[in-house]
């Protein structure tokens, strides 16, 4: 799958086609807010609750640009879909972003080693997003 | 709205406009700068005794036309998920033995969400009671938790009654400015 790239020099959606974010949260308020920063910076969206549904998503139709992901979720953690993106040939290319509540050095030094785009503290911010989705293009 | 004199009343027979200017416009505009300083003056007071922090303006900067009521439907989420996290917590307390792994990982998310909207008070007795799960501390968990189910009591009142006053300040706002 190619990946998009924005005509313009801002946002995810001002080129030919939109950057599409699928934003993970097992918390129904972050996941509100992770996908009203994002299409305000004019991203395409999709919100799932669990590392699950967020793997049969990438499954049925990977275009997406980049994955958000709690790290805390009950059945499977951030840390593990991230390990599983990465370990996958058709998937290991999409930027992984990890959110947490917690800010543990061993944890995050985890998810970087372990291929991890960037590591959020919660709650986040937009200059949190705009500052690492310049990097996706 | 309605004017309450009769068209007897000697003013109205004389200046009918005037009446109008005079016992319309004035009330409204009163009424409507009257609601607008109680809804500032709730705002303040809720950032003053600390149950807001600077996160909640997060929040409404998040707020356009496009997602005209994003606050208070984020807030709406954040009692139906905390409520029944309470819900929870109240019943996981109630077993033997205590389960802290359990009660932890539910005041986890509970305090996460708070923190996401602003809620400081609640936040901080979330931490408080973490603090007793980690020992192991039932005892310190139940008064904690009492403390909990106070602050979030108390902050979905006056939360509510703050949407509420923020409905009834918007369209007076709106009737003042279009009688320009």
């Amino acid at each position: 799958m190619s990946s998009s790239r924005g005509g313009n020099g801002r946002g995810g959606g001002e080129g030919e086609r939109q950057i599409h974010v699928l934003a993970v949260d097992d918390s129904s308020v972050d996941r509100a807010m992770i996908a009203r920063i994002l299409r305000s910076a004019k991203y395409r969206v999709t919100t799932v609750d669990s590392g699950k549904k967020a793997l049969e998503l990438l499954g049925l139709e990977p275009d997406v640009n980049m994955i958000i992901t709690d790290y805390w979720m009950p059945e499977m953690t951030g840390y593990e879909l991230l390990k599983r993106v990465k370990e996958s040939s058709e998937l290991r290319e999409i930027p992984v972003v990890i959110m947490s509540s917690e800010n543990v050095p061993n944890r995050i030094n985890r998810c970087l080693a372990e291929g991890a785009e960037d590591f959020l503290l919660k709650p986040v911010r937009p200059s949190d997003v705009s500052r690492l989705c310049s990097r996706i293009r | 709205m309605a004017l309450h004199f009769s068209s007897a009343h000697p003013i109205s027979a004389l200046h009918p406009l005037l009446c109008f200017f005079l016992h319309d416009t004035y009330p409204e505009m009163e009424y409507a700068s009257g609601l607008q300083r109680q809804l500032a003056s709730m705002k303040k007071n809720l950032f003053d005794q600390g149950y807001l922090d600077e996160q909640f303006y997060q929040l409404e900067e998040l707020q356009d036309e496009s997602s005209p009521n994003f606050v208070e439907e984020v807030v709406t989420l954040f009692f139906r998920d905390s409520s029944r996290l309470v819900a929870n917590i109240d019943q996981a307390l109630q077993k033997y033995p205590q389960d802290f792994r359990r009660l932890d990982n539910f005041m986890h998310q509970l305090k996460g969400s708070a923190s996401s909207i602003g809620a400081a008070k609640m936040k901080n007795e979330c931490t408080s009671f973490r603090e007793f799960c980690n020992k192991e501390n039932r005892e310190g968990c139940l008064r904690s938790f009492q403390k909990v189910k106070k602050e979030h009591a108390v902050l979905k009142q006056k939360l509510e009654n703050y949407f509420q006053l923020l409905k009834q300040v918007g369209p007076v706002d709106k009737a003042t400015h279009s009688g320009n």
